[in-house]
Protein backbone atom coordinates (compact mmCIF):
# COMPACT_ATOMS: atom_id res chain seq x y z
CA UNK A 1 0.00 0.00 0.00
CA UNK A 2 2.65 2.35 0.88
CA UNK A 3 4.92 1.46 -2.17
CA UNK A 4 1.92 2.04 -4.03
CA UNK A 5 1.32 5.52 -2.66
CA UNK A 6 4.74 6.55 -3.75
CA UNK A 7 4.74 5.59 -7.05
CA UNK A 8 1.30 7.32 -7.23
CA UNK A 9 2.97 10.32 -5.47
CA UNK A 10 5.86 9.98 -8.14
CA UNK A 11 3.36 9.66 -11.22
CA UNK A 12 1.64 12.73 -10.07
CA UNK A 13 4.86 15.08 -9.34
CA UNK A 14 5.99 14.03 -12.88
CA UNK A 15 2.85 15.14 -14.33
CA UNK A 16 3.36 18.22 -12.42
CA UNK A 17 6.61 18.86 -13.33
CA UNK A 18 5.96 18.87 -16.95
CA UNK A 19 3.09 20.47 -17.04
CA UNK A 20 4.89 23.19 -14.91
CA UNK A 21 7.61 23.39 -17.61
CA UNK A 22 4.82 23.66 -20.83
CA UNK A 23 3.41 26.61 -18.63
CA UNK A 24 6.98 28.00 -18.29
CA UNK A 25 7.83 27.83 -21.43
CA UNK A 26 4.17 29.26 -22.90
CA UNK A 27 4.39 32.25 -20.92
CA UNK A 28 8.07 33.29 -20.73
CA UNK A 29 9.07 31.53 -24.40
CA UNK A 30 12.44 31.00 -22.45
CA UNK A 31 16.08 30.68 -24.20
CA UNK A 32 18.61 28.93 -23.44
CA UNK A 33 21.69 30.16 -24.54
CA UNK A 34 24.90 28.16 -23.61
CA UNK A 35 27.72 30.85 -23.69
CA UNK A 36 31.00 28.84 -22.13
CA UNK A 37 29.48 25.25 -21.32
CA UNK A 38 27.24 22.94 -23.42
CA UNK A 39 24.39 21.40 -22.06
CA UNK A 40 25.90 17.92 -21.70
CA UNK A 41 24.74 15.82 -18.49
CA UNK A 42 28.28 16.72 -16.07
CA UNK A 43 27.81 17.45 -12.22
CA UNK A 44 27.73 20.52 -12.21
CA UNK A 45 26.34 23.55 -9.24
CA UNK A 46 24.44 26.04 -11.61
CA UNK A 47 24.66 29.71 -9.46
CA UNK A 48 22.14 31.95 -10.72
CA UNK A 49 21.09 35.48 -9.77
CA UNK A 50 17.73 35.69 -7.91
CA UNK A 51 15.22 38.67 -8.20
CA UNK A 52 11.85 36.51 -8.39
CA UNK A 53 10.32 33.79 -7.57
CA UNK A 54 9.83 32.10 -11.01
CA UNK A 55 13.54 32.29 -11.61
CA UNK A 56 13.43 28.71 -9.61
CA UNK A 57 11.48 27.28 -11.65
CA UNK A 58 12.53 29.06 -15.01
CA UNK A 59 16.08 28.01 -14.84
CA UNK A 60 15.27 24.51 -13.93
CA UNK A 61 12.17 23.93 -16.97
CA UNK A 62 15.05 26.08 -19.76
CA UNK A 63 17.33 22.84 -18.97
CA UNK A 64 17.19 20.04 -21.59
CA UNK A 65 15.08 17.16 -19.79
CA UNK A 66 17.94 15.06 -19.40
CA UNK A 67 19.82 17.65 -17.74
CA UNK A 68 16.18 18.46 -15.90
CA UNK A 69 16.15 15.03 -14.00
CA UNK A 70 19.91 15.26 -13.07
CA UNK A 71 19.74 19.17 -11.34
CA UNK A 72 18.64 19.73 -7.75
CA UNK A 73 17.28 23.30 -7.09
CA UNK A 74 18.37 24.08 -3.37
CA UNK A 75 15.88 26.39 -2.01
CA UNK A 76 14.83 27.76 1.36
CA UNK A 77 13.10 25.61 3.54
CA UNK A 78 10.69 28.30 5.70
CA UNK A 79 8.85 28.98 2.00
CA UNK A 80 8.60 25.64 0.47
CA UNK A 81 7.62 23.72 3.62
CA UNK A 82 4.80 26.21 4.50
CA UNK A 83 1.98 24.95 3.20
CA UNK A 84 1.13 21.31 1.80
CA UNK A 85 0.83 22.44 -1.75
CA UNK A 86 4.52 24.19 -1.61
CA UNK A 87 6.23 21.15 -0.11
CA UNK A 88 4.58 18.82 -2.91
CA UNK A 89 5.82 21.28 -5.33
CA UNK A 90 9.39 21.54 -3.58
CA UNK A 91 9.72 18.08 -2.39
CA UNK A 92 8.44 15.94 -4.77
CA UNK A 93 8.19 18.10 -8.36
CA UNK A 94 11.24 19.90 -7.96
CA UNK A 95 13.16 17.72 -5.90
CA UNK A 96 14.43 20.60 -4.44
CA UNK A 97 17.25 20.45 -1.60
CA UNK A 98 15.60 22.43 1.21
CA UNK A 99 17.86 24.44 3.56
CA UNK A 100 16.81 25.71 6.89
CA UNK A 101 18.39 29.70 6.00
CA UNK A 102 17.93 30.11 9.63
CA UNK A 103 21.06 29.15 11.72
CA UNK A 104 18.99 29.23 15.10
CA UNK A 105 16.53 26.76 14.20
CA UNK A 106 18.45 24.41 11.89
CA UNK A 107 19.08 20.80 12.54
CA UNK A 108 21.00 20.50 9.75
CA UNK A 109 24.16 22.34 7.65
CA UNK A 110 23.50 23.73 4.52
CA UNK A 111 26.52 22.87 3.37
CA UNK A 112 26.20 19.39 4.36
CA UNK A 113 23.29 18.87 2.42
CA UNK A 114 24.03 20.14 -0.39
CA UNK A 115 27.62 17.84 -0.56
CA UNK A 116 25.49 14.92 0.30
CA UNK A 117 23.56 15.55 -2.46
CA UNK A 118 26.05 15.56 -4.89
CA UNK A 119 27.43 12.44 -3.58
CA UNK A 120 24.47 11.13 -4.92
CA UNK A 121 25.49 12.26 -8.39
CA UNK A 122 22.69 15.31 -8.33
CA UNK A 123 23.76 18.44 -10.18
CA UNK A 124 22.75 21.93 -8.15
CA UNK A 125 20.95 25.04 -9.02
CA UNK A 126 22.00 27.34 -6.13
CA UNK A 127 21.05 31.74 -6.09
CA UNK A 128 24.33 32.43 -3.20
CA UNK A 129 22.68 36.15 -2.60
CA UNK A 130 20.63 33.63 0.00
CA UNK A 131 17.53 35.80 -1.18
CA UNK A 132 15.56 37.69 -3.81
CA UNK A 133 17.46 40.97 -4.79
CA UNK A 134 14.94 43.71 -5.19
CA UNK A 135 17.67 46.46 -5.33
CA UNK A 136 19.05 48.78 -7.63
CA UNK A 137 22.61 46.88 -7.56
CA UNK A 138 22.46 43.59 -10.32
CA UNK A 139 23.70 41.45 -7.95
CA UNK A 140 23.58 41.38 -3.99
CA UNK A 141 26.84 40.07 -1.92
CA UNK A 142 27.25 36.09 -2.19
CA UNK A 143 26.60 34.56 0.81
CA UNK A 144 29.66 31.89 2.13
CA UNK A 145 27.59 28.61 1.54
CA UNK A 146 29.01 28.45 -2.57
CA UNK A 147 32.41 28.45 -0.88
CA UNK A 148 31.74 26.57 1.68
CA UNK A 149 30.76 23.77 -1.12
CA UNK A 150 33.27 24.35 -3.63
CA UNK A 151 35.89 23.42 -0.63
CA UNK A 152 34.40 20.06 -0.12
CA UNK A 153 34.01 19.05 -3.83
CA UNK A 154 36.32 21.26 -5.90
CA UNK A 155 35.85 19.04 -8.66
CA UNK A 156 32.61 19.82 -10.08
CA UNK A 157 32.20 22.95 -12.15
CA UNK A 158 30.52 26.33 -11.17
CA UNK A 159 28.62 27.29 -13.49
CA UNK A 160 27.74 31.46 -13.66
CA UNK A 161 23.98 31.53 -14.55
CA UNK A 162 22.35 34.55 -15.68
CA UNK A 163 18.36 34.87 -15.59
CA UNK A 164 17.37 38.12 -17.48
CA UNK A 165 13.58 39.63 -17.30
CA UNK A 166 12.22 37.36 -15.30
CA UNK A 167 11.47 40.85 -12.25
CA UNK A 168 9.33 41.72 -15.00
CA UNK A 169 7.19 38.93 -15.81
CA UNK A 170 6.62 38.33 -12.27
CA UNK A 171 7.25 41.16 -9.79
CA UNK A 172 7.15 40.99 -6.34
CA UNK A 173 3.80 40.67 -5.00
CA UNK A 174 2.33 39.89 -8.17
CA UNK A 175 0.27 36.41 -8.98
CA UNK A 176 -0.29 36.57 -12.58
CA UNK A 177 3.11 36.47 -14.89
CA UNK A 178 3.38 38.55 -18.00
CA UNK A 179 4.43 37.00 -20.97
CA UNK A 180 7.60 38.07 -21.69
CA UNK A 181 10.24 36.82 -23.47
CA UNK A 182 13.35 35.88 -21.24
CA UNK A 183 16.61 34.15 -21.35
CA UNK A 184 19.27 32.11 -19.28
CA UNK A 185 22.62 32.18 -20.14
CA UNK A 186 25.42 29.76 -18.98
CA UNK A 187 28.86 30.72 -19.14
CA UNK A 188 32.07 29.49 -18.76
CA UNK A 189 32.52 27.30 -15.75
CA UNK A 190 34.99 28.12 -12.76
CA UNK A 191 36.98 26.17 -10.07
CA UNK A 192 37.85 27.50 -6.18
CA UNK A 193 41.92 28.53 -6.95
CA UNK A 194 44.51 26.23 -5.19
CA UNK A 195 44.97 28.75 -2.11
CA UNK A 196 42.28 31.10 -3.12
CA UNK A 197 40.83 33.02 0.07
CA UNK A 198 37.12 33.12 0.73
CA UNK A 199 36.85 36.99 -0.03
CA UNK A 200 38.88 36.64 -3.70
CA UNK A 201 36.49 33.29 -4.12
CA UNK A 202 33.25 35.51 -3.90
CA UNK A 203 34.36 38.40 -5.49
CA UNK A 204 35.34 36.49 -8.35
CA UNK A 205 32.39 34.28 -8.56
CA UNK A 206 30.17 37.73 -8.69
CA UNK A 207 32.42 38.78 -11.46
CA UNK A 208 31.57 35.58 -13.57
CA UNK A 209 28.10 35.77 -13.30
CA UNK A 210 27.84 39.54 -14.25
CA UNK A 211 30.31 38.73 -16.94
CA UNK A 212 27.23 36.19 -18.31
CA UNK A 213 24.66 38.88 -18.32
CA UNK A 214 23.71 39.96 -21.75
CA UNK A 215 24.04 43.02 -23.28
CA UNK A 216 19.68 43.73 -23.43
CA UNK A 217 19.25 43.31 -19.80
CA UNK A 218 21.67 45.96 -18.82
CA UNK A 219 20.03 48.88 -20.75
CA UNK A 220 16.20 48.46 -19.41
CA UNK B 1 -13.16 31.58 -61.36
CA UNK B 2 -13.79 30.83 -58.01
CA UNK B 3 -11.69 31.98 -55.31
CA UNK B 4 -10.80 28.87 -54.45
CA UNK B 5 -9.58 27.89 -57.66
CA UNK B 6 -7.53 31.15 -57.27
CA UNK B 7 -6.37 30.50 -53.63
CA UNK B 8 -5.11 26.97 -54.85
CA UNK B 9 -3.36 28.26 -58.11
CA UNK B 10 -1.57 30.70 -56.25
CA UNK B 11 -0.64 28.04 -53.48
CA UNK B 12 0.54 25.80 -56.45
CA UNK B 13 2.79 28.74 -57.13
CA UNK B 14 4.18 29.68 -53.86
CA UNK B 15 5.29 26.16 -53.26
CA UNK B 16 7.00 26.04 -56.50
CA UNK B 17 8.65 29.49 -56.43
CA UNK B 18 9.60 28.69 -52.71
CA UNK B 19 11.28 25.10 -53.82
CA UNK B 20 13.04 27.23 -56.33
CA UNK B 21 14.33 29.62 -53.91
CA UNK B 22 15.17 26.44 -51.60
CA UNK B 23 17.42 25.12 -54.06
CA UNK B 24 18.58 28.30 -54.89
CA UNK B 25 19.99 28.88 -51.72
CA UNK B 26 21.32 25.41 -51.05
CA UNK B 27 23.19 25.86 -54.26
CA UNK B 28 24.08 28.88 -52.91
CA UNK B 29 25.84 27.49 -50.16
CA UNK B 30 27.69 24.99 -52.27
CA UNK B 31 29.00 27.83 -54.13
CA UNK B 32 30.12 30.88 -52.10
CA UNK B 33 32.55 30.26 -49.29
CA UNK B 34 33.85 33.45 -48.15
CA UNK B 35 32.77 34.97 -44.87
CA UNK B 36 30.78 37.98 -46.35
CA UNK B 37 28.80 35.85 -48.94
CA UNK B 38 28.60 33.64 -46.03
CA UNK B 39 26.41 35.45 -44.19
CA UNK B 40 24.60 37.38 -47.09
CA UNK B 41 23.62 33.20 -47.83
CA UNK B 42 22.48 32.44 -44.39
CA UNK B 43 20.66 35.41 -44.59
CA UNK B 44 18.59 34.57 -47.67
CA UNK B 45 18.38 30.86 -46.32
CA UNK B 46 16.77 32.43 -42.85
CA UNK B 47 14.16 34.25 -45.18
CA UNK B 48 13.27 31.49 -47.84
CA UNK B 49 12.63 29.73 -43.95
CA UNK B 50 10.44 32.01 -42.65
CA UNK B 51 8.31 31.94 -46.13
CA UNK B 52 7.38 28.41 -46.00
CA UNK B 53 6.36 28.81 -42.54
CA UNK B 54 4.38 31.95 -43.77
CA UNK B 55 2.62 29.90 -46.95
CA UNK B 56 1.96 26.80 -44.21
CA UNK B 57 0.44 29.24 -41.79
CA UNK B 58 -1.64 31.30 -44.12
CA UNK B 59 -2.68 28.30 -46.43
CA UNK B 60 -4.27 26.25 -43.14
CA UNK B 61 -5.79 29.43 -41.54
CA UNK B 62 -7.24 29.69 -45.20
CA UNK B 63 -8.50 26.50 -45.24
CA UNK B 64 -10.39 27.43 -42.19
CA UNK B 65 -11.96 30.52 -43.64
CA UNK B 66 -12.36 33.99 -41.81
CA UNK B 67 -12.20 32.62 -38.61
CA UNK B 68 -8.77 31.22 -38.95
CA UNK B 69 -7.38 33.61 -40.47
CA UNK B 70 -8.39 35.70 -37.44
CA UNK B 71 -7.22 33.64 -34.82
CA UNK B 72 -3.93 33.23 -36.66
CA UNK B 73 -3.05 37.27 -37.18
CA UNK B 74 -4.08 37.17 -33.03
CA UNK B 75 -1.45 34.54 -32.05
CA UNK B 76 1.31 36.64 -33.98
CA UNK B 77 0.15 40.03 -32.68
CA UNK B 78 0.18 38.28 -29.40
CA UNK B 79 3.89 36.61 -30.29
CA UNK B 80 4.65 40.51 -31.24
CA UNK B 81 3.58 42.36 -28.36
CA UNK B 82 5.17 39.76 -26.25
CA UNK B 83 8.08 41.22 -28.42
CA UNK B 84 7.80 44.59 -28.18
CA UNK B 85 6.89 45.15 -24.70
CA UNK B 86 9.94 42.98 -23.24
CA UNK B 87 12.06 46.11 -24.62
CA UNK B 88 9.99 48.84 -23.42
CA UNK B 89 10.02 50.75 -20.67
CA UNK B 90 8.06 49.22 -17.18
CA UNK B 91 8.24 49.03 -13.86
CA UNK B 92 6.16 46.74 -11.30
CA UNK B 93 3.57 49.57 -11.68
CA UNK B 94 2.66 48.49 -14.98
CA UNK B 95 2.14 45.44 -14.05
CA UNK B 96 -2.00 45.23 -14.92
CA UNK B 97 -2.06 47.34 -17.18
CA UNK B 98 0.20 45.28 -19.28
CA UNK B 99 -1.75 42.10 -18.51
CA UNK B 100 -4.60 43.81 -19.63
CA UNK B 101 -2.79 44.93 -23.22
CA UNK B 102 -2.18 41.53 -23.47
CA UNK B 103 -5.42 39.31 -22.11
CA UNK B 104 -8.52 42.15 -22.06
CA UNK B 105 -7.38 44.28 -25.32
CA UNK B 106 -5.68 42.23 -27.83
CA UNK B 107 -8.44 38.97 -27.84
CA UNK B 108 -11.19 42.04 -27.54
CA UNK B 109 -9.39 43.74 -30.72
CA UNK B 110 -9.37 40.60 -32.50
CA UNK B 111 -13.00 39.99 -31.49
CA UNK B 112 -14.80 43.04 -32.79
CA UNK B 113 -12.87 42.73 -36.47
CA UNK B 114 -14.18 38.89 -36.50
CA UNK B 115 -17.83 40.85 -35.42
CA UNK B 116 -17.35 43.34 -37.96
CA UNK B 117 -17.65 46.46 -35.35
CA UNK B 118 -15.68 48.57 -37.42
CA UNK B 119 -17.02 51.87 -35.40
CA UNK B 120 -15.35 50.34 -32.50
CA UNK B 121 -11.98 48.33 -33.13
CA UNK B 122 -10.74 51.36 -35.17
CA UNK B 123 -11.12 53.49 -31.49
CA UNK B 124 -10.50 50.98 -29.30
CA UNK B 125 -6.93 51.73 -28.82
CA UNK B 126 -6.42 54.83 -30.47
CA UNK B 127 -9.01 56.20 -27.91
CA UNK B 128 -10.04 53.56 -24.95
CA UNK B 129 -6.69 52.08 -24.32
CA UNK B 130 -4.38 55.74 -24.95
CA UNK B 131 -6.76 57.17 -22.30
CA UNK B 132 -7.71 54.49 -19.57
CA UNK B 133 -4.10 52.10 -19.79
CA UNK B 134 -2.49 55.27 -18.15
CA UNK B 135 -5.00 55.05 -15.34
CA UNK B 136 -3.89 51.82 -13.93
CA UNK B 137 -0.45 52.54 -13.90
CA UNK B 138 -1.08 55.92 -12.24
CA UNK B 139 -3.20 54.18 -9.18
CA UNK B 140 0.05 52.51 -8.46
CA UNK B 141 1.86 55.97 -7.71
CA UNK B 142 5.14 55.48 -9.51
CA UNK B 143 6.56 58.90 -10.89
CA UNK B 144 9.81 57.48 -12.51
CA UNK B 145 9.87 57.53 -16.35
CA UNK B 146 6.07 58.06 -16.09
CA UNK B 147 5.54 59.15 -19.28
CA UNK B 148 7.85 57.25 -21.12
CA UNK B 149 6.63 53.95 -19.92
CA UNK B 150 3.05 54.71 -20.68
CA UNK B 151 3.83 56.25 -24.04
CA UNK B 152 5.82 52.88 -24.95
CA UNK B 153 3.16 50.64 -23.95
CA UNK B 154 0.63 52.21 -26.21
CA UNK B 155 2.88 52.27 -29.04
CA UNK B 156 3.61 48.53 -28.82
CA UNK B 157 0.08 47.84 -28.64
CA UNK B 158 -0.46 50.02 -31.97
CA UNK B 159 2.12 48.80 -33.70
CA UNK B 160 1.74 45.18 -32.65
CA UNK B 161 -2.27 45.05 -32.10
CA UNK B 162 -3.77 47.84 -33.90
CA UNK B 163 -1.36 48.25 -36.60
CA UNK B 164 -1.58 44.30 -37.54
CA UNK B 165 -5.55 43.74 -36.91
CA UNK B 166 -5.97 45.89 -39.84
CA UNK B 167 -4.28 42.64 -42.30
CA UNK B 168 -7.03 40.30 -40.94
CA UNK B 169 -9.72 43.70 -41.30
CA UNK B 170 -9.61 43.48 -44.92
CA UNK B 171 -11.82 40.56 -44.87
CA UNK B 172 -14.71 42.19 -44.42
CA UNK B 173 -14.40 44.64 -46.57
CA UNK B 174 -17.61 44.92 -49.15
CA UNK B 175 -15.91 45.67 -52.19
CA UNK B 176 -18.56 45.27 -55.02
CA UNK B 177 -18.03 42.73 -57.34
CA UNK B 178 -15.51 41.19 -54.98
CA UNK B 179 -17.56 39.16 -52.46
CA UNK B 180 -15.99 36.09 -50.89
CA UNK B 181 -12.37 37.02 -52.46
CA UNK B 182 -10.89 39.49 -49.82
CA UNK B 183 -8.62 36.71 -48.52
CA UNK B 184 -6.70 36.94 -51.79
CA UNK B 185 -6.37 40.82 -51.18
CA UNK B 186 -4.37 39.61 -47.91
CA UNK B 187 -2.37 37.05 -49.61
CA UNK B 188 -1.44 39.76 -52.72
CA UNK B 189 -0.57 42.68 -49.55
CA UNK B 190 2.25 40.34 -47.82
CA UNK B 191 3.36 39.04 -50.84
CA UNK B 192 4.19 41.99 -52.85
CA UNK B 193 5.74 43.56 -49.26
CA UNK B 194 7.70 40.49 -48.69
CA UNK B 195 8.74 40.17 -52.18
CA UNK B 196 9.96 43.66 -52.48
CA UNK B 197 11.63 44.16 -49.20
CA UNK B 198 13.94 41.19 -50.05
CA UNK B 199 14.84 42.29 -53.52
CA UNK B 200 15.30 46.08 -52.19
CA UNK B 201 17.68 44.12 -49.66
CA UNK B 202 19.35 43.08 -52.81
CA UNK B 203 19.16 45.92 -54.86
CA UNK B 204 21.24 47.70 -51.85
CA UNK B 205 24.00 44.94 -51.59
CA UNK B 206 24.10 45.29 -55.73
CA UNK B 207 24.14 48.95 -56.53
CA UNK B 208 23.44 50.60 -53.28
CA UNK B 209 25.92 53.92 -52.80
CA UNK B 210 23.78 56.40 -50.16
CA UNK B 211 22.07 54.90 -47.15
CA UNK B 212 18.82 56.52 -45.93
CA UNK B 213 19.40 56.81 -42.67
CA UNK B 214 23.37 55.58 -41.80
CA UNK B 215 23.41 54.86 -38.72
CA UNK B 216 19.69 53.27 -38.32
CA UNK B 217 20.73 50.27 -41.02
CA UNK B 218 23.72 49.84 -43.57
CA UNK B 219 21.45 47.53 -45.98
CA UNK B 220 18.70 50.16 -46.92
CA UNK B 221 19.35 52.54 -49.38
CA UNK B 222 18.08 54.92 -51.53
CA UNK B 223 18.92 53.32 -54.81
CA UNK B 224 17.81 49.73 -53.14
CA UNK B 225 14.24 51.64 -51.82
CA UNK B 226 13.66 52.80 -55.55
CA UNK B 227 14.34 49.76 -57.00
CA UNK B 228 12.43 47.92 -54.84
CA UNK B 229 9.75 50.08 -54.93
CA UNK B 230 9.57 49.85 -58.93
CA UNK B 231 10.02 46.03 -58.07
CA UNK B 232 6.88 45.35 -55.64
CA UNK B 233 4.71 47.14 -58.25
CA UNK B 234 5.87 44.49 -61.29
CA UNK B 235 5.07 41.73 -58.21
CA UNK B 236 2.05 43.48 -57.75
CA UNK B 237 0.92 43.80 -61.15
CA UNK B 238 2.00 40.21 -62.04
CA UNK B 239 -0.20 39.19 -59.42
CA UNK B 240 -2.67 41.64 -60.04
CA UNK B 241 -5.31 38.85 -60.57
CA UNK B 242 -5.88 38.44 -57.27
CA UNK B 243 -7.18 42.15 -56.71
CA UNK B 244 -10.11 44.23 -57.71
CA UNK B 245 -8.08 46.95 -59.20
CA UNK B 246 -7.29 47.80 -62.44
CA UNK B 247 -3.37 47.43 -63.76
CA UNK B 248 -2.40 51.29 -63.18
CA UNK B 249 -4.44 51.18 -59.53
CA UNK B 250 -2.49 48.00 -59.15
CA UNK B 251 0.25 49.55 -59.58
CA UNK B 252 -0.02 52.82 -57.65
CA UNK B 253 -1.16 50.48 -55.08
CA UNK B 254 1.60 47.97 -54.83
CA UNK B 255 4.28 51.11 -55.22
CA UNK B 256 2.33 52.53 -51.91
CA UNK B 257 2.33 49.76 -49.87
CA UNK B 258 6.09 48.95 -50.58
CA UNK B 259 7.59 52.52 -50.11
CA UNK B 260 5.45 52.13 -46.43
CA UNK B 261 7.04 49.12 -45.73
CA UNK B 262 10.33 50.03 -46.22
CA UNK B 263 9.99 53.25 -44.13
CA UNK B 264 8.09 51.13 -41.69
CA UNK B 265 11.08 48.93 -41.55
CA UNK B 266 13.59 51.92 -40.97
CA UNK B 267 10.86 52.90 -38.29
CA UNK B 268 11.23 49.47 -36.54
CA UNK B 269 15.09 49.66 -37.02
CA UNK B 270 15.39 52.69 -35.21
CA UNK B 271 13.34 51.43 -31.92
CA UNK B 272 15.63 48.50 -32.13
CA UNK B 273 19.15 50.56 -32.36
CA UNK B 274 17.36 52.61 -28.88
CA UNK B 275 16.75 49.68 -27.12
CA UNK B 276 20.30 48.05 -28.33
CA UNK B 277 18.95 44.91 -29.88
CA UNK B 278 19.62 43.33 -33.07
CA UNK B 279 16.45 41.19 -33.29
CA UNK B 280 13.21 41.50 -32.03
CA UNK B 281 12.93 38.22 -30.41
CA UNK B 282 14.09 34.78 -30.40
CA UNK B 283 10.85 32.65 -31.41
CA UNK B 284 12.30 31.57 -34.84
CA UNK B 285 15.70 29.99 -33.78
CA UNK B 286 18.47 32.23 -35.28
CA UNK B 287 16.31 34.31 -37.43
CA UNK B 288 14.62 36.77 -35.25
CA UNK B 289 11.74 37.57 -34.19
CA UNK B 290 7.61 37.18 -35.42
CA UNK B 291 8.32 41.36 -35.61
CA UNK B 292 11.32 41.66 -37.46
CA UNK B 293 9.79 39.40 -40.60
CA UNK B 294 6.30 41.14 -40.29
CA UNK B 295 7.42 45.01 -39.75
CA UNK B 296 6.77 46.23 -43.42
CA UNK B 297 3.24 44.58 -43.82
CA UNK B 298 2.07 45.50 -40.76
CA UNK B 299 3.44 49.24 -41.27
CA UNK B 300 1.08 49.04 -44.59
CA UNK B 301 -1.76 47.49 -43.62
CA UNK B 302 -4.06 50.20 -41.88
CA UNK B 303 -2.94 52.67 -44.50
CA UNK B 304 -3.90 50.25 -47.31
CA UNK B 305 -7.06 48.85 -45.64
CA UNK B 306 -8.07 52.64 -45.49
CA UNK B 307 -7.55 53.49 -49.06
CA UNK B 308 -9.63 50.60 -50.19
CA UNK B 309 -12.39 51.11 -47.99
CA UNK B 310 -12.27 54.30 -49.12
CA UNK B 311 -11.47 54.56 -53.21
CA UNK B 312 -13.64 50.50 -53.31
CA UNK B 313 -16.33 50.25 -50.68
CA UNK B 314 -19.99 51.85 -50.31
CA UNK B 315 -19.52 52.52 -46.64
Amino acid sequence: MERLRRIALRFVADVAGHGLVLFARLITAPRAIWAGVDPVPRQRIYFANHTSNGDFVLAWAVLPPNLRRQTRPVAASDYWLKSKLRAFAGRDVFRAVLIDRNPETRSEDPVEQMVRALEDGSSLLIFPEGGRNMGPDPLMPFKTGIYHVATKRPDVDLVPTWIANLNEILPKGEVVPLPLLCTVTYGAPIHLGEDETKEDFLARAQAALLAVRPEEDRVA
Amino acid sequence: MNVYADFFYLLLGMIAFLVAATLLGEGLRKVFSGEGAKSFVEAYAARVTSWWGMVVLLAIAFAFGQGGVIVLFAFISFAALREFLTLTAKTRADHWSLLISFFVILPLQYFLIYIDWYGLYSILIPVYAYLLLPIASAVRGEPERFLRRVAETQWALMITVFAASHIPALLSLDIEGFEGRQILLIAWLVIVIQGADVLQYVWSRMFGRHPVAANLSRSKTWEGYAAGTASGMVIGVLLGWLTPFSIWQTALMAGMITLIGFFGSLVMAAIKRDKGVRDWGHLIAGHGGFTDRLDAVVFAAPLFFHVVRFFWTAS
